[in-house]
């Protein structure tokens, strides 16, 4: 069979580079597609020799745009190396700098990659579909406001971490630092803007998409849905978790299929090699590999915003969970497929966060100076968070000394690696067809991979906050036979 | 700089993103920036402009283009190069840039070290078939899929074009990234080949440093790890025997670090004048320990002097034996 081959290349992306391949039958319809990923520089190897203590600021730079998650889960790998739990204090800073995170990253995330698109309109001019055209529409005084409330997360990083970006404040079963009452009443003032923040963003999202019937139909439709099984954290009390928790796996109709927590990982997780991307895709084990499918039988999951909300009972702040209760209803079932959902959870986990600052912040404990634990003797640990992208894993062996002898990581987008897929074949099946390949095209598949946030440093830097994609069509000969560009 | 908007381009190269954040993080401030600059390309990260459009610029039509991130794949320096055809001045920003940075640790191992830990040894891989990611594959004996190769090392900027400015830090402070717009929107640059900088050591701006607080230098008689003790907070910590790269660090970041007691690793790249950072920095640890036993205790030194740099040290990468 001549196919035709489609290449959507660069997908840009932190470590490197990154691209889809869209394969077209004779008579012009989506046979595959494929998303291809390069996404190794070998930190699993080069860490090996450190101590462990050094690796939480070292692993950090594995992104810049995750700009605290490496770094708090091997720091929670750590405790585990030693066998030590945090001390009070040290749990609570910690806590509250992972939430500072969640703020500053979701920020970034929506206003340069989610809102775009709708705002200015999925069809909109691409040159406008960006950062800029937002502000133009929300107005200057809104994006200048955005802005700044945004920093307050990015202060309370480097209060607490040192570097705002890639901190070093890491210890095992503690924090080097210790927080004076002058920063805490410092934070609990930022805490208050940042609430203002996850309130705006709310209203920005309810204003624009769902006042908009055209948005919800594409927010709510078939079209980006992809049917998994979820991973998520959650509290005691079955609420979404962003720093510690339960992880708990659920199935395609919402039904609880597992919860594990560390070591544990290695009975649910597999991640399978394939010979076409330097990115492994993970499966759950007990539904073993089943290849690249979706619907009730698929052994791939998804994690994210989305999946946390689909897996937990609630929030575990009151204007977060008003918020959850909103977009269920709206939805009208649990768990939600439709993939634009991914972009409303991650609006009402910016509230979360924040809430979850202020409560923080105002328990004055967190000014006491237990922040160092005592040490067991070193040997194994497994930390675990829920990264703004995503569940995040770190697992490392250690010589008695502490020196890393064995790191295994799995990063959010990997999970995601199977779903994305998916996504992105669905969604050119869907727009292509008879060998039709117009502009309208672009946007319909970077709308298929884009609320998966692939950690995608043009995400967050963007100031036009606008993929650029470039499509280069091919005839069954190898010659360029016509070049599509968004921009 | 009166009504002449000032032309820049941005380039990622094998980077983590941490860079290109640190300009987002000027937050408000890079709006009143903005006015004077007509950013023409930032990609892949940010743009409306893509590589062929650079590559399509007349040369030298672009006054200053800063590269953030090492030189990993054949792209990274293929772009590089057309960065310094394009742009007046270069300037490597940031560690990875200016020295190779962290990602620069894996010079100690091979790319066939790399690729067994990641697609056979880690724990939760499935690979049944032994298979390794290949630059060419024929999948279902008829989707041809392509990946791009990785050189079998990295490589610091200035080894594959001309550098005109280093700035250090990894990422650099917002302020320091603010502080070195304006100085190339006021022509105010130093000679060619420079780092940015504000010329001191993390130890001048270091409130710690035994100057400022009149304490005594001493020779140091326990090498200490962080997860050992409890630092006094306004003693300096290499003092206390913590394994501070801060007298030889440039020192733009105001000692973040040490602020929230942990030593410098040396992200700041060397001080004016040393060319081997690692080298620099063993001899002046050394010269401050009480004896030469003291060595033995610091784990793992290479990963410790050349965490930042080694892509650009003599050493540079491992060999293999043929
Ligand atoms: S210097 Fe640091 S922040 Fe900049 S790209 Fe390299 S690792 Fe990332
Ligand atoms: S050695 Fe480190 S702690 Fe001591 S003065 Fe220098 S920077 Fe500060
Ligand atoms: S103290 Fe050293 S490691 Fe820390 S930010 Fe400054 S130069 Fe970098």
């Amino acid at each position: 069979m001549a196919l035709t081959k489609i290449e959507i290349n660069p997908m840009t992306r932190l470590e490197g580079h990154g691209k889809i391949s869209i394969f077209l039958d004779e008579k012009g319809n989506v046979d595959n597609a494929f998303f291809q990923v390069v996404e190794l520089r070998g930190y699993e190897r080069f860490v090996q020799g450190m101590p462990i203590e050094e690796v939480p600021r070292t692993v950090s730079t594995i992104c810049g745009v995750c700009r605290a998650v490496h770094f708090t889960a091997s720091m929670k790998a750590s405790d585990g190396v030693y066998n030590v739990e945090p001390t009070p204090t040290a749990r609570k800073i910690r806590e509250l700098f992972f939430n500072a995170h969640y703020v500053e990253d979701h920020a970034a995330i929506l206003y340069a990659l989610g809102f775009p698109d709708f705002v200015v309109g999925p069809t909109a001019n691409p040159a406008e579909r960006n950062l800029i055209g937002l502000v133009n529409a929300v107005g200057a005084e809104t994006g200048k406001l955005v802005l700044k409330k945004r920093y307050a997360a990015v202060k309370i990083l480097e209060m607490l971490g040192g570097k705002p970006i890639h901190p070093v404040a890491a210890l095992p079963g503690g924090w080097s630092k210790r927080v004076t009452q002058e920063e805490r009443k410092e934070i609990m003032a930022l805490a208050e803007e940042m609430v203002e923040l996850g309130q705006l963003t709310l209203k920005i999202f309810e204003d624009v998409v769902l006042k908009n019937p055209e948005y919800v139909k594409l927010v709510t439709g078939d079209v980006y849905k992809v049917v998994t099984n979820y991973l998520g954290s959650v509290d005691e009390n079955d609420k979404v978790a962003f720093y510690d928790g339960t992880q708990k796996f659920v199935d395609t109709n919402g039904k609880e299929i597992a919860r594990f927590k560390g070591k544990e990982y290695l009975n649910y997780i597999s991640e399978r090699v394939l010979p076409w991307s330097y990115l492994k895709m993970p499966y759950l084990k007990q539904k073993g590999w089943k290849g690249v499918v979706d619907g009730p039988d698929t052994s791939l999951y998804s994690v994210g915003p989305l999946p946390r909300l689909n897996v937990a009972s609630g929030m575990p702040t009151p204007l977060a969970q008003q918020a959850y209760e909103k977009m269920f209803d709206v939805f009208g079932h649990k768990p939600v497929h439709n993939i634009m959902g991914y972009h409303w959870a991650r609006a009402i986990e910016l509230l979360c966060a924040a809430e979850n600052i202020r409560e923080i912040a105002k328990d004055e404990s967190l000014c006491n100076p237990d922040v160092r634990s005592k040490l067991g003797p070193a040997s194994e640990g497994v930390g675990i968070v829920e990264a703004p992208r995503g569940t995040l894993i770190h697992h490392y062996i250690t010589d008695e000394k502490g020196i890393v002898e064995k790191a295994n990581l799995i990063v959010a987008t990997t999970h995601n690696k199977g779903p994305i897929n998916i996504a992105v074949k669905r969604a050119a099946q869907n727009f292509i067809k008879n060998g039709v390949v117009n502009e309208g095209l672009l946007n319909m598949v970077e709308l298929a991979y884009r609320p998966y946030d692939l950690c995608l440093a043009c995400a967050t830097h963007a100031l036009p906050g606008h993929d650029p994609l470039q499509i280069d069509i091919y005839d069954c000969d190898g010659k360029l036979y016509k070049t599509l560009k968004n921009f | 700089m009166a009504d002449k908007k000032l032309r820049l381009a941005v380039l990622m190269a094998g980077a983590c993103g941490g860079c290109d954040m640190a300009i987002v993080d000027i937050s408000e401030t890079l709006v009143d920036v903005l006015p004077s600059l007509e950013v023409v390309f930032w990609a892949p990260t940010v743009a409306d402009v893509k590589y062929k459009d650079l590559e399509a610029m007349p040369d030298k039509s672009v006054d200053v283009g800063l590269i953030s991130g090492m030189i990993r794949l054949d792209e990274h320096e293929h772009m590089s190069k057309v960065m310094r055809a394009k742009c007046n001045v270069v300037v490597a920003y940031g560690a990875c840039a200016a020295m190779g940075g962290i990602p620069g640790m894996a010079n100690m191992h091979t790319k066939e070290d790399i690729f067994q830990t990641a697609y056979f040894d880690t724990f939760s891989t499935d690979n049944p078939d032994g298979i390794t990611p290949q630059p060419h594959y024929l999948m279902d004996g008829k989707y041809d899929l392509t990946l791009p190769e990785f050189y079998p090392y990295v490589r610091p900027i200035q080894s594959v074009i001309d550098v005109d400015y280093f700035i250090g830090g990894c990422p650099p402070h917002h302020s320091v990234v603010l502080n070195a717009l304006v100085a190339i929107l006021k022509g105010e640059l130093p000679p060619k080949g420079s780092w940015i900088t504000n010329g001191k050591a993390v130890c001048d701006v270091c409130p710690r440093n035994p100057r400022n607080t009149d304490e005594k230098r001493e020779l140091v008689k326990e090498v200490r790890r962080t997860i050992e003790g409890d630092p006094d907070e306004n003693k300096c910590l290499l003092q206390q025997g913590y394994m501070c790269l801060g007298p030889i660090t440039q020192g733009d970041c105001g000692a973040l670090c040490t602020k929230v007691n942990i030593p410098c690793a040396g992200c700041g790249g060397p001080i004016p004048g040393v060319k081997d950072f690692g080298l620099r920095a063993i001899s002046a640890i050394a010269s401050i320990l009480d004896n030469e036993e003291l060595v033995e205790q610091i784990p793992s030194p290479v990963k410790l002097f050349y965490r930042y740099s080694l892509p650009s040290s003599m050493l540079g990468k491992k060999v293999k034996k043929a």
